[in-house]
């Protein structure tokens, strides 16, 4: 197997080229309806304007990409490497006349680039001494993990001090951190206890409007409302995980999906208590042990800067609510690797694997169920209460199913049931769009298309890992 | 009763479209097992590519037969479709066959974005409006204060090309080796394989057909409604995923008539309550037949084995 796999494949030029050829006429076909023709509006009719040049070449790069994945495909690396590159710089920096034959060359050259690296990773590590050698390399990562966690926690502890940290930095840091917290909130329930919910954003909202209207109609502080922002999103995760513990797999993923919708149309619905489509604004912001971080403090009292003797500076809500997140997302972190070696938490590993073998052992598998549910949704509702302080405004756009599937995305292409998955992948799909600012629209296009692509060549996810955290007998070597 | 007439009337018709994109569901679930989550983009697709073909062929316009010109539309809509739908098949269910179910849902949902997001960049974000082509209808009855109960042609035209669609489609599954292909790969894919039967091009064409007939129900839509834009296809997605399910998943003409009951259902609910939470009651629905009644109306009990 592994010799038949190191081969280079020699070049069939006439079947490489059928093979391309057959790949740009279907996609000629797709593509000449929607981006050869495009609906307009003009003087209240609709007319059909025309981009063939567009599509003609859209059409040729395909070909040329998916010559170079053939390419790959037969063991050569280079060629394709340096293609890939050459198109993705020519998008990046050429004068291109439109936005999307330079999406479509930057995205393409970069996966094309993407697949040749990783395929030629995986052939190396099978080149040098077969496996042996690859499981060593795994082995030495697996040991060295704590530390690289340990200097990356300290890195983003230290950051925020460091000359990097410009406003847009930190923005950016901040919301990673947010869905790295939703990631690893969601990782309970479907990395742990492989419950599929796709409508993980509903407890997000509900933390999120909690804290808000709390404010809005109590006056209560973040730090009253944070815990119960928390504890109202447990309680609606009993609420809706109980009439749907009985589902499984695909049924209980489109339910959850029909719950987050319904929270979010009651929201969108229910103006009198909500503010409907207006959203709630104004929603306080968190304050550092009451000292608040405002640029003229309040009468007879101090604010931030002025009780440390500092200049005032708005970067410092923007450091302290970076921390904010940081420890929330650490505890999250922290609390959900301390369960799984709890008894509740093995529970949730084994119902993952096997439903009816729990059963005949005496777990309770509504139980054991709803406890991930509603751990799950509390440090949803913990994030949730955290963006609406941090946004200081919320309306239930934000709330749509796309965020429950981002979520997921985040928790499933890291990986299932991996807590540095988790870290990795919000980086790749949260961190690194905010980046690309050229290409702003196509964001969510990519972002689609990353999912499939990482899916089909990585199915597992980034760092695959779904290990019992307990083995009777250790990987290797005991039975069966 | 004037008014419940006219509720039924649009129910019907609206229940109608929401079937024939449920079989796509009902077709790809029976035959892999997995919810084609991308099914509604596919729709959205349909509804795009009818809209255009109708502004290629410059129908509004044009003199000639109209409904010559749209059995034209019809066909290439139906074509370019499928073929999306035979591509979907091929870039996010087939590599991952023998993968994690998660990891096929989890492309799916990815191509969904995707799709909606094609749709988007290369069509812009504004709804499409298209004037009615066919107008007119039959005024059926009336009240005492004037309220008259009309049965539009297109409604018509709807309810008609949906039952001679649906009669066809059966005979297809019912009749022919084609139909009695699908029906083998539901039963056991690796039975069926070694029987002769190609699986990969029978998967290939449940997707192909549910697609077909979704390019249908989009086609039916522009000209219904002469509104669309890049978003439909999700809620038209749900609600159709959930007519499949009522009509008990895998089944046919369980699909069909899940449509129906969540066209009526929708239809009576905004026209007698609320029409502000409409998109509520589909998922009410949706929940309550999951827990009371997984298998749906005329589906088959899935017996779990160890």
């Amino acid at each position: 197997m592994a010799s038949a796999v190191r081969a280079i494949a020699p070049i069939d030029p006439l079947g490489m080229l059928k093979e391309a050829a057959v790949t740009a006429v279907v996609s000629a076909a797709l593509l000449i309806p929607f981006v050869g023709f495009r609906i307009v509006n003009r003087g209240g009719d609709q007319f059909l304007d025309t981009r063939f040049e567009e599509t003609a070449i859209a059409v040729a790069l395909i070909f040329l990409g998916r010559l170079a994945l053939i390419l790959i495909r037969g063991g050569r690396f280079l060629v394709p490497a340096v293609g890939g590159v050459a198109v993705a710089a020519v998008g990046v920096f050429a004068p291109i006349p439109t936005d999307f034959l330079r999406a479509v060359a930057t995205v393409g050259g970069l996966v094309v680039l993407a697949r040749a690296a990783f395929v030629a990773f995986m052939r190396s590590r099978t080149d040098t001494g077969a496996r042996a050698a690859g499981a060593g390399v795994g082995d030495m990562f697996r040991r060295a993990l704590p530390w690289i966690a340990a200097a990356v926690i300290a890195i983003a502890f230290v950051l925020p001090l460091t000359p990097f940290a410009e406003r847009r930095f930190l923005d950016v840091a901040i919301l990673v951190l947010t869905y790295i917290m939703l990631g690893w909130g969601l990782n309970i329930v479907v990395g742990l206890a492989g419950l599929l919910d796709l409508g993980y954003v509903a407890f997000y909202a509900v933390g999120a409007y909690s804290y808000a209207l709390l404010a809005a109609y109590f006056d209560f502080s973040f730090w009253i409302c944070l815990p119960l922002a928390g504890m109202f999103a447990a309680f609606f995760g009993i609420v809706l995980g109980f009439p749907v513990l009985r589902l499984r797999g695909d049924y209980l993923a489109i339910v959850t999906l029909g719950f987050g919708e319904m929270i979010r149309v009651i929201l969108l619905n229910w103006v009198s208590f909500t503010k409907g489509p207006d959203g709630i604004s104004g929603i306080p912001r968190p304050s550092f042990f009451g000292l608040e971080f405002k640029r003229y403090p309040p009468e007879g009292g101090e604010t931030f800067h002025t009780f440390f003797g500092l200049d005032y500076s708005s970067l410092h809500r923007v450091i302290f609510l970076y921390y904010l997140i940081l420890v929330l997302a650490l505890i999250t972190n922290f609390f959900t690797r301390r369960i799984r070696t709890l008894p509740v938490g093995r529970a949730w590993e084994a119902l993952r694997e096997d439903e009816i073998a729990c059963r005949s052992l005496g777990i309770n598998p509504r139980n054991t169920k709803l406890s991930a549910f509603a751990i799950g949704a509390m440090f949803g509702g913990f994030a949730g209460a955290f963006f609406a302080t941090r946004q200081g405004f919320i309306s239930p756009e934000s709330f749509t199913f796309l965020e429950s599937a981002i979520i997921l995305a985040v928790v499933v292409l890291g990986g299932m049931g991996s807590q540095t998955g988790v870290v990795l992948a919000a980086v790749v799909l949260i961190g690194l769009p905010e980046y690309i600012r050229d290409l702003q629209e196509y964001r969510m296009l990519a972002f689609g298309a990353g999912m499939v692509l990482i899916m089909a060549w990585r199915p597992r996810g980034l760092l695959s890992h779904r290990d019992p955290t307990i083995r009777l007998h250790p990987a290797g070597r005991g039975g069966g | 009763m004037e008014y419940f007439l006219q509720q039924l009337i649009n129910g019907l018709t609206l229940g109608a479209i929401y079937g024939l994109i449920a079989i796509g569901y009902t077709m790809v679930y029976g035959i892999i097992g997995m919810i084609n989550f991308a099914h509604g983009e596919i729709y959205m697709i349909g509804a795009f590519g009818a809209l255009i073909s109708i502004l290629l062929l410059a129908v509004p316009g044009g003199g000639g037969s109209v409904v010559l010109a749209l059995i034209v539309v019809l066909v290439v809509s139906m074509i370019l479709t499928a073929l999306y739908g035979w591509t979907l098949e091929r870039i996010a269910y087939r590599p991952l066959r023998a993968s994690p179910r998660l990891a096929a849902l989890i492309s799916a949902i990815g191509m969904s974005i995707a799709l909606q997001n094609y749709i988007q960049l290369t069509q812009g974000a504004r709804n499409k409006t298209l004037q009615p082509l066919i107008r007119g209808g039959v005024e059926l009855m009336e009240r005492d204060d004037g309220f008259t109960v009309v049965l539009n042609y297109m409604q018509m035209g709807i309810i008609a090309t949906t039952i001679v669609l649906m009669t066809g489609f059966s005979l297809l599954i019912s009749r022919t080796t084609l139909g009695r292909a699908q029906r083998a790969c539901e039963q056991d894919r690796t039975m069926a394989a070694l029987i002769g039967i190609n699986v990969d091009r029978t998967i290939s064409l449940a997707f192909v057909m549910g697609a077909a007939l979704a390019a249908v129900a989009g086609f039916l839509v522009v000209l219904y409604y002469g509104v669309i834009d890049f978003f439909i296809g999700f809620l038209a997605g749900i609600k159709a995923f959930t007519a499949a399910v009522l009509g008990g998943i895998g089944s046919i003409p369980g699909a069909m008539l899940g449509g129906l009951l969540i066209g009526l259902i929708e239809a009576f609910w905004s026209g007698y309550f609320s029409i502000e939470y409409k998109d509520v009651a589909a998922f009410a629905i949706l929940v309550l037949v999951l827990i009371f009644r997984p298998t749906g109306l005329l589906g088959q009990p899935e017996v779990e084995k160890v």
